[in-house]
């Protein structure tokens, strides 16, 4: 598989990561051998709330092969049982006090291999005192509701935070003044990355030297190298962080858990590595959720389809910790005040109230920027019951109430200024592929047969790629991000990202970037990322952001190498700097076409023939902060068909137009909206996690948390529309996680449309047979 | 317990727990990582492998069980620079994007190749419907042990 170098920037190129991974070489955490290194297993509570009186690890430890036990008690006393979160709560490590949730981490243990280390698990005792949990965030506020944070000194309830946004009282009067007002009610439920990969760490403390090696499933690797230094008081510069391959991520790999902090401490205590690799289980009872929203719509609008305002109200469950992935204190509900999305909307009020609950800590942005998700959902469903309530086609109230690409850039009224867009040539893209009228009368012809099917609109804007700096920030850190550039003699060159990819394939699309900027091929650029020694300060791949913020710090530093490329490429042609035109390959003089240089001649002038005062080499580095976000969106039509007899559904069709601007490798970008829509229709169809009334994780295998597998998954039918982003250096903006946005309203829309006839105007999520079959059997079909 | 399996046809033996998962013994005896751990429930099918050319879960096999058989990893189906057609086809087709669930697709896919050299898309959907993936959706996987398909016929058309 050794390619011919020829593939640039636009190409479909065949991924250059692919070699390893389709041999079986490729190197994830858990693939990472040290010598001498040691295992370990986490023991985790059995309930979901309860005191804990007592921790006897004495038995575990006499056990053969077993080298610690680590309590609670025995973290406490380094002051390292609580860490902060990334929502600025505090989160346990290992329990002192309390259990909140199932399967919260209780003990440690350290020993020679996974086997012993399970076995070690069964000899601790815990002497557990149970109390009532909290399970139903809709019980969170009571008066009567027992206290889930009493660690927390001046908490007297389960509230977390209450939050507004927009123009309350201008909502108000359009409220007052419409003809037509819609409200439903909707619950998106809890659900979980779950990445093929589970989490986990080998940690690695060198007692002679003092430095602290942490291979780690890590979407930030920067980023937890900071954290780790505050939670740890180790010195930054001696953590080095290595997020080797990564076997996805959706967002689950975006928090600091419990498990890396005890491998480190017990590396640290044992003077040798430590491995910590998480279950399947684990992953999915402990590690962060998303969602879990129960909010309420409303539009107001005219008699003719004009939206004049739209309100929203969300209680957001937030868990035992608030572990929300947010960028920064200011956005408690992350991005949902982009709720108006794609629609000219007047006036628009949401208000949030986030609580504490005896389930697993989070929420994490599962393949989405920020809840997004969640407030696209929301818009689209509204949407729905407002074309219902007005008797309208679906599509055509859409139509009528986008942003104009006209009116472009465009700013919301609540505040966020769109980088371009043209939402009615994405509809209507999506229309043509679709076929929309004779799908309609098809299902007039249906409907006569008595056949079940339904058709579902879902149109959106995202809202990717954070920063700026000012306004987004992890912990502090502004959110920019960066590339460092070298170009080497021969004309090669070695490209690192402070992004990581878990999936994603920078290492093809990012070596696009640099061979459309200078002219070589992308063969010949190597990228490296993942690994703190050797890369840039970056804050790492999540949100979108890795094309957005990363791809423009790349198309920038070859920008800035090639203007010093062009100074040594006078100096070659013996020219003034003013008389060199660049023709997307070489340098060459005006006029003079035969008198010219390429990069891989300039490259190795600049380490054999530099001109005087120019230093020698040929590199760069670009940390860039991104003047706003971008806005990629799409339009997406659903075809269901539902068994009367089991209530089963089967997506016929799904056709997704997406526009993301400038498609820097047009393969990867497919792949990318293939997946994201086989996780949104997964969503709407089957993951959840739902607990019993005593808090009992009623999902925590692959046997009950159900994910889409190749039976359930559609044929996509794609399309596209490219509206370069305004802001972008090349034009592009993100879109891995578009597709999950966008495409579980459309699914719950064409369910609704389909059940429609019956009285049906709104279902919950996930789509479960027997949900869709108690339905039916409601309104009185089937048998 | 002393065992002796065929890997990748080479004689391995070792000592073990009658309790070892056989993806245990692959990963941690034998360093063979390209056979992945990612359920303990035999869903994801990150683990299979072929034992005696039957595609399997390791992690639902007792390592015991494998003594005096054959086991095929990912590292057993392609020689030194040459690759199976199958891998061939995940590279042309985009058919992965982490990896991580791939070594257990490409053993089904080429079990499934070895019984019937020409499957449609849905025989293929059904070989592959106990492999997990979370990034690409299917659609090129499907493709990849497609393209497989129509490759491995033509080579050995030209080897004829």
């Amino acid at each position: 598989m050794v390619a011919t170098p020829r593939h640039t920037m636009g190409d479909r190129m065949p991924r250059k990561e692919d070699g390893r991974f389709i041999r079986g070489k490729g190197r994830y955490v858990d693939d990472i051998r040290l010598p001498g290194m040691l295992h370990s297993a986490i023991l985790r509570s059995p309930f979901a709330h309860a005191k804990i009186n007592n921790v006897d690890a004495s038995a575990a430890l006499e056990l053969e092969g077993v080298h610690a036990v680590i309590t609670g008690a025995d973290l406490a006393a380094q002051g390292l049982a609580w860490m902060p979160t990334l929502a600025g709560d505090t989160q346990a490590v290992l329990a002192t006090d309390k259990v909140r949730f199932q399967g919260q981490e209780v003990a440690f243990v350290v020993a020679d291999d996974h086997y012993i280390a399970q076995d070690a698990l069964e000899l601790i005792e815990v002497d557990y005192e149970p109390l009532d949990p909290i399970v139903d965030s809709r019980r969170a506020l009571d008066e009567d509701a027992p206290v889930i944070r009493d660690d927390k000194e001046g908490q007297a309830d389960n509230l977390i935070f209450f939050w507004d946004a927009g123009d309350r009282e201008a909502t108000e009067r359009a409220f007052q003044e419409a003809e037509v007002t819609v409200r439903q009610e909707m619950f998106y439920p809890r659900s979980h990355p779950a990445p093929m990969e589970t989490c986990g760490c080998v940690a690695d403390y060198d007692i002679s030297t003092g430095e602290m090696t942490v291979y780690m499933t890590s979407q930030a690797p920067h980023a937890h190298r900071t954290l780790f230094a505050i939670v740890s008081g180790l010195p930054e510069h001696q953590i080095r962080i290595i997020s080797p391959d990564i076997g996805g991520g959706f967002g689950n790999k975006v928090p600091i858990y419990p498990g890396y902090v005890c491998a480190a401490v017990a590396s640290l205590i044992l003077g040798r590595p430590v491995k910590w690799m998480e279950t399947r289980a684990e992953n999915l009872m402990s590690t962060s959720f998303a969602r879990d929203y129960r909010m309420t719509g409303e539009i107001a609008a005219t008699r003719d389809g004009r939206i004049l305002g739209v309100r929203s109200k969300i209680l957001a469950d937030h868990g035992a910790f608030n572990a929300h992935a947010q960028p920064g204190e200011q956005y408690p509900t992350g991005f949902f005040p982009i709720f108006t999305s794609c629609y000219d909307v007047p006036a628009a009020y949401a208000e949030a109230t986030g609580v504490y609950s005896n389930k697993a800590p989070g929420g994490i942005a599962y393949r989405c920027s920020f809840r997004v998700t969640e407030a696209i959902y929301l818009m689209e469903r509204m949407m729905d019951v407002l074309a219902d309530e007005l008797e309208m086609d679906p599509a055509e109230l859409r139509r009528k109430n986008f942003v104009k690409k006209e009116q472009m850039p465009y700013v919301s009224v609540m505040g966020w200024e769109y980088d371009g867009g043209d939402y009615h040539a994405a509809l209507d893209e999506a229309l043509r592929i679709a076929g929309y009228e004779q799908l309609l009368e098809e299902q007039r012809r249906a409907r006569e047969e008595g056949r079940i099917m339904g058709i579902g609109v879902s149109t959106f804007t995202e809202i990717v790629g954070a920063g700026p700096g000012k306004k987004c920030h992890i912990a502090g850190i502004e959110m920019f991000d960066s590339a460092e550039l070298r170009l080497h003699p021969t004309g090669k060159a070695i490209l690192k990202l402070g992004v990581k990819s878990q999936g994603q394939g920078h290492e093809t699309t990012f070596a696009q970037i640099v061979a459309g900027e200078l002219g070589i091929p992308a063969e010949n650029v190597e990228v490296r990322e993942g690994d703190t020694d050797n890369t840039p300060f970056g804050l790492g791949t999540y949100a979108s952001r890795s094309t957005p913020v990363c791809g423009a710090a790349t198309a920038i530093v070859a920008r800035k190498v090639r203007e010093k490329a062009k100074k040594i490429a006078a100096h070659m042609l013996e020219a003034a700097e003013g008389d060199l035109e660049w023709t997307g390959e070489r340098f060459q003089v005006k006029g003079s076409p035969d008198r010219g240089v390429n990069m891989e001649e300039i490259s190795f002038a600049a380490y054999t023939n530099v001109p005087e005062g120019e230093e020698a080499g040929l590199e760069g580095v670009t940390y860039y902060d991104p003047p706003e976000m971008t806005y990629p969106f799409g339009a997406y039509i659903c075809v269901v068909e539902i068994d009367k007899g089991t209530g089963q559904i089967e997506v016929k069709r799904f056709i997704a137009v997406d526009d993301c601007g400038v498609r820097i490798n047009p393969m990867v970008v497919e792949g990318q909206i293939h997946g994201g829509l086989a996780s949104g229709i997964g969503i709407a169809l089957m993951e959840v996690m739902d607990f019993d009334e005593e808090g009992n994780h009623l999902n925590s295998s692959f046997m009950d948390y159900l994910t889409l597998t190749s039976m359930e998954a559609p044929k996509y039918e794609l399309g596209e529309t490219v509206t370069p982003s305004t802001h972008h250096p090349l034009g592009a903006r993100g879109v891995a996680e578009s597709p999950t946005v966008g495409s579980p309203a459309a699914v719950v829309n064409a369910v609704v449309d389909a059940l429609s006839p019956y009285g049906v105007r709104h279902v919950d999520m996930p789509l479960s047979p027997n949900r869709i079959w108690s339905l039916l059997r409601e309104n009185g079909v089937g048998a | 317990m002393h065992i002796q399996v065929n890997v990748n046809g080479e004689m391995r033996e070792a000592d073990v727990e009658p309790r070892l998962l056989l993806v245990h013994f692959i990963r941690d005896y034998l360093g063979l990582t390209g056979t992945h751990w990612g359920c303990d429930t035999s869903n994801c099918g990150a683990c299979t492998v072929h034992l005696d050319g039957e595609p399997v879960k390791s992690c639902t096999i007792l390592a015991v069980r494998a003594d005096g058989h054959e086991v095929t990893t990912i590292e057993g189906i392609w020689s030194g620079t040459g690759l199976t057609p199958v891998q061939e086809g995940f590279h042309e087709e985009h058919g992965l994007q982490c990896g991580f669930c791939t070594p257990g697709m490409i053993m089904t896919a080429t079990a499934l190749l070895e019984r019937n050299p020409d499957p449609t898309e849905e025989e293929i959907r059904a070989a592959i419907s106990g492999n997990l993936c979370r990034c690409t959706g299917y659609e090129n996987i499907i493709r990849a042990v497609r393209w497989a398909a129509d490759h491995r016929t033509a080579r050995e058309e030209v080897s004829a």
